[in-house]
Parts: structure tokens; sequence; C-alpha cells
């Protein structure tokens, strides 16, 4: 941990001011936020640096395509009115390092407010833990209504991307994100405010597709996410494909291919 | 505490003699013996054959163990057996004998999930502590991590486990299955030059091999690559293909080309979904099990990774990463220290038998 340092930026990158700040580094990315055009515009930087691991050749391969992908998928969507951040440049094939050779690509996004989904539900999941023994059955109820209608705002906004003919890929609870309504003021707030937009984030893995198949397999990557981080709102899915099922004219057929993608993992249990 | 582990899940019988000592100080191996039956070049090895080997030979191994340990048949607390996944019948014949030694010896039984039992020995051997796990031989392909006493599957193969994938082309290449197809792969890769271009499937955490190897196997075919001919050729042209590659003269792709690719394809995705569940659970420890996991090129990619996360990579040689018998004797022996048994009549085995079943007690 101690030598680690992120890989250098591709340039213009590695001389703007101010400097790039990271924000996180992703499994195949490093977000970082700067500005764009002028120092009060803020807007998301993401690099895929080179993956070292991999084959050259392989690896600029993905690395070209995933980005190219990115880009198309979040312009289409920009376009069908989908909440996601607009795509402001790209570069497939940056320059980075002292030698100005291949240093990965990058993509520039609107800046969006707010937290990941992962943290509104974890602080909510803690939230609950802590005050649980304080609250009466009404406000565990009113708690729970709250959280559920997040889960249904998620169910909507992934079925409106859906219908725009787009799969994401890697649907997890970190790659939603609450956009809080503009001057809503969360401080303060008596439990974990879960108002505010859902835009979706990340689409590294989208694809361009309409298939039921593939829109099936995308709410499996989430339930599966959500039922490993967020124990406690498992139970709570439901909720979330009930808010899909009323999104477009699709959702069910897709639903129901859910219920074969389920059956598929491999070494399920033969009971039941 | 002594506990004897039987491991017999698919083609190698192992087993093991694991002693916890009672002041708590590490857990030592005092005997860890395996044979393999391996089938001839272009075959798999059948349920069938590789039942009767079981058959054959649990009760000598064992007689050795327990000689190789210096314990006698007092010493020992328990029996540790895999209940599964793995093969129905080399299982069977396997927990047939453990129930056998239970009754004949007086000792309980303990099943274990063979999963747990790679990740409870990767775990002990490495000194790992709460590492994201990527589990990797010729049956299974899981991500897993650790999360309230379950060890959580984060991502799996859709389809074929990536071993498999890699003995399958073994077979297309009549490659020999001793001491096994994957490590002759990687020896056979280790010359190869040129990548050839192979579909790359990652869903999410998940991926798939299936089509990669049909992929391949077409290839292989185009190029008249495959059979028995061709690879007694390719021990006479051994020299040759050297010294063709370094010249830099070929244009279409060797066989060691296809391993070479099949191997950087699919270790790339298996890295890249290890990668995404480090990233997605926070965890800067790698810990690489199973059969493939003894693979030194998938190390060393895991590795350069693991490096550029600031983290580190944990991985076993071919002791601990092949199936063998300790690994189901520790894991059985946290198992037996909370007070876990399994009677007789529940001493069955499963072929599906999944990670995220075993209730963890031993861990907090």
């Amino acid at each position: 941990m101690e030598d680690y340092k992120p890989p250098d930026l591709p340039s213009p990158f590695n001389n703007t001011t101010p400097p790039p700040t990271l924000l996180t580094q992703g499994a195949e990315a490093h977000l970082y936020k700067t500005t764009s055009l002028n120092p009060s515009n803020p807007a998301a930087l993401k690099i895929r640096p080179s993956k070292p691991y991999r084959h050259p050749i392989l690896d600029r391969r993905l690395t070209r395509q995933r980005i190219l992908q990115e880009a198309r998928c979040l312009a289409k969507l920009v376009r069908e009115g989908v909440s996601v951040p607009a795509l402001l440049a790209l570069d497939w094939e940056g320059h980075g390092g002292e030698e100005g050779g291949w240093g990965g690509a990058w993509l520039m996004m609107e800046w969006i407010e707010g937290d990941v989904v992962r943290v509104v539900l974890e602080k909510w999941e803690a939230w609950m833990k802590n005050n649980q023994a304080s609250l009466d059955e009404s406000q565990i109820e009113r708690e729970e209504a709250q959280v559920r209608g997040l889960l249904k705002k998620m169910g909507a906004a992934i079925g409106a991307l859906h219908k725009a003919g787009v799969v994401h890929g890697d649907l997890t609870t970190s790659n939603l994100m609450l956009r809080p309504f503009a001057g809503a003021d969360g401080a303060g707030a008596e439990s974990v405010s879960t108002e505010g937009d859902v835009v979706l984030i990340d689409f590294g893995l989208a694809s361009q597709s309409a298939q039921d198949e593939d829109r099936a397999v995308d709410l499996y990557v989430l339930e599966r996410a959500i039922g490993s981080t967020h124990p406690r709102s498992e139970p709570l899915f439901d909720e979330l494909l009930l808010g899909y099922r009323e999104s477009y004219k699709g959702a069910p057929s897709a639903l129901k291919r859910l219920e074969d993608v389920r059956m598929r993992g491999r070494k399920r249990s033969m009971l039941g | 505490m002594i506990a004897i582990g039987m491991e017999g899940s698919a083609n190698k019988l192992g087993i093991g003699i694991m002693l916890h000592p009672k002041d708590g100080s590490p857990p030592q191996v005092l005997a860890n013996i395996r044979h393999t039956y391996v089938s001839p070049p272009g075959e798999g090895f059948l349920p069938k054959d590789t039942a009767r080997h079981h058959r054959a030979w649990v009760v000598k191994l064992v007689k050795q163990a327990l000689k190789e340990a210096r314990v006698s048949v007092d010493d020992v607390d328990c029996i540790c057996f895999t209940q599964g996944p793995g093969m129905g019948a080399p299982l069977q014949s396997v927990v047939v004998a453990a129930r056998m030694l239970s009754l004949l010896w007086g000792k309980e039984l303990v099943g274990v999930n063979h999963c747990v039992g790679h990740i409870e020995m990767g775990r002990l051997i490495t000194g790992a502590t709460n590492p994201v796990v990527l589990y990797v031989s010729g049956g299974n392909t899981q991500v897993i991590a650790y999360s309230s006493q379950r060890y959580r599957i984060f991502g799996e193969t859709l389809d074929m486990a990536v071993g498999n994938c890699l003995d399958r082309f073994a077979r297309t290449l009549h490659i020999s299955n001793d001491p096994a197809p994957g490590y002759n792969i990687e020896q056979l890769a280790k010359q190869g030059k040129q990548l050839v271009d192979l579909p790359y499937v990652v869903k999410g955490m998940d991926c798939s091999f299936s089509g990669i190897l049909a992929a391949i196997d077409g290839l292989a075919r185009e190029w008249g690559l495959g059979g028995e001919e061709k690879a007694k050729e390719d021990e006479k042209n051994i020299q040759k293909s050297v010294i063709a590659a370094n010249e830099g003269l070929e244009s279409t792709p060797t066989r060691a080309d296809l391993c070479f690719s099949l191997q950087e394809t699919v270790f790339s995705m298996l890295v890249e979904i290890t990668e995404r569940a480090m990233a997605h659970v926070g965890s800067k420890q790698v810990l690489i099990v199973g059969g493939v996991g003894s693979n030194e090129r998938l190390q060393e990619m895991m590795g350069i990774m693991a490096r550029d996360r600031g983290g580190s990579v944990y991985a076993t040689d071919e002791r601990f990463c092949i199936d063998n018998g300790i690994m189901i004797a520790q894991a059985g022996m946290l198992a037996y220290g909370t007070g876990y048994r399994t009677p007789l009549e529940k001493s069955t085995c499963t072929q599906r038998f999944r990670t995220d079943e075993v209730f963890v007690k031993w861990r907090n």
C-alpha cells in the first residue's frame, strides 16, 4: 500500500490546473474529478489505464472497444432522455507516461452530485441498526417504505435504460447514484434521505441490446449484488422489480426471462 | 486434535492428516498424500473408472498416511470427508470408505464442502486474513468473498469451469494428461508467441468459457493442429519450433500459439472478474486456490493486477492447490471445533453443493 502510485495521467490532464483529483479506483478505470472548459464547471474524468497484466494486443483491443462502446451508449441514452451523465469528450488512444506511449483511454462526463446507492443503503442500514430499538412500529414502517420507494425508483431507472435499447452489463449498487434534488438540504435530517433522482453511471460494460436475455441478466446481476452487499435490503428487491415492471412495455417478458436466468447458476441445490 | 481428511471428488484421491495443537499454536500437516487417476491422451476421466481407482487405492493410502504421520488410530479425533460438489461416483466411493472407517474405529464423521476446504487451506498456508478468493479448478470457477458467516459467490462461470476448458482443449491437441493436462498446456504455452483472436466473455462478475473452447477447437481443426499425429510431431519438433519462433518465421499459428492465446484470454477474464470483486468489496488481498491456481502465468498476472491496486496476491503450490486430503481435514476440524458433526445417517454426498450453503460458524 505504501508505495502505491496511480498510473500517470494521459495528456492533457498531466498539466491542467488544478490537477484532477482521484476519487475512486474501480476495477477497470480510475475516476477523477476535474473541470471542463472553465474552472467552475466540474466534470468527471474516467481513465482506463492500460492493464499491464494483459497481453498488449488484447489490452488495446479491449480498452478501445470498451471506451467506444461506453461513449456510444452514453450518447444514445442522453438523446433518449435517460438520466445518465452527459458525454463531454473522449480519446481512445490517450498518450501518457514520459515516453508519450500508450497510456490508456479516457472519457470526460458531466459531474453528478450525490452518493452512490450502495452508500445510501449502507448509511440507512447502519442508521436502522443504531436506532431500531427507539423506533415504534409505524416509524420502522415509514423507514422501510422510504427504502422501498428508492428501490422502486431504481427499478424505473433501469426500465428506462432498457426501454432505450441499452443494457448496462454491470449493475451493482455502486453503479447507481442518488442525485439529491437541487436545493435540498440533506444535513440534519432525521434519518438517511432517499429523496432525489436515480442516475445510472459507469457504462463500461454496457451494450446496445433489446433482447430479453440481456435485460434479464442485467437484473440478475443486480439482484446478486444486492444480496451479497446489502443482506438487510435483499427482501426489498421485489420492490425494484415492481418499479421495473411498470416502466415500459417489454418489462413483463424480460422479468419472465429472469426466472430462467435465476435457475441457471451452477451447482444449484437440487432441493425444491 | 487430529483429523483425517478424505478427498475424492474428481480424479485425485487425497488422504491428509492434520494436527490442531491444544495450546492454540498453528495447525500442522502430519501427512499429505495423493494418488491421481490419469487417463490416456485425448480422453478425459470417466466417473466409473475414477471411482474404481479410488476404491482400489483408498485403504492403501489411509494406511500409508497413518504411517507417515506416526499416529495411531486412537489419536485420531474425527474423520472428515468431501460431501460435494464433485463427480457422483468418485464421491460415493470415498464416502463409503469414510463411513466404514468411522464404524470400524468408532470415530465421528464431519462432512466438508470441497470449495470451503480449498479456501480454508489457502488461508492457513498463506496467512491471508480476509481475501477475495478466486477458486479455479477443473470443476469450479468462482470468485468468493466472506461476509457474515458465509463464503458468498460474487462471480462464477455461467457454463463450464476454466480448468475443464483447458483440459478439453488438451484433449483436442492430444496433450498428455500426466501429471495434469493444464500443466502440460502451461509448458507448451511458454513457447507460444502469437496471440490469436478469441472471444472474450465477461458478464459483470460472471464469465463464460464454452464459446471460447468451441472457437479454439475450430481454429485447431482449421489449421490441422489437433489429433494424435500432430502431438507426436510436436515432441520431435519442439527444438525446431523454438528456433522458428525466435526468428519470427511462422505465419500460421502453432499448437504452442493456441495454448498461449487460450491461457492469455481466459486468465485475463479471471483476473478481470477478480479485480472487479476486489473493487466491489474494497479488499486488497487475493487468494488463488484450486488446481488451475498452480499455473504460474495466472499467478503472475494476478500479481501484477494486485500490485497495481496496492495489494498482494496469495497463492500456494501444487501440494495445497490441487485437491488434497489435508484441506478437508483442515476445514472439517474447524467445523468440528464448533461442535459440528455429521451423523452416519446424514453422511451422504451430493454432486451439487454450493459454497454459500455452508454456515461458517468458525469465523466472525
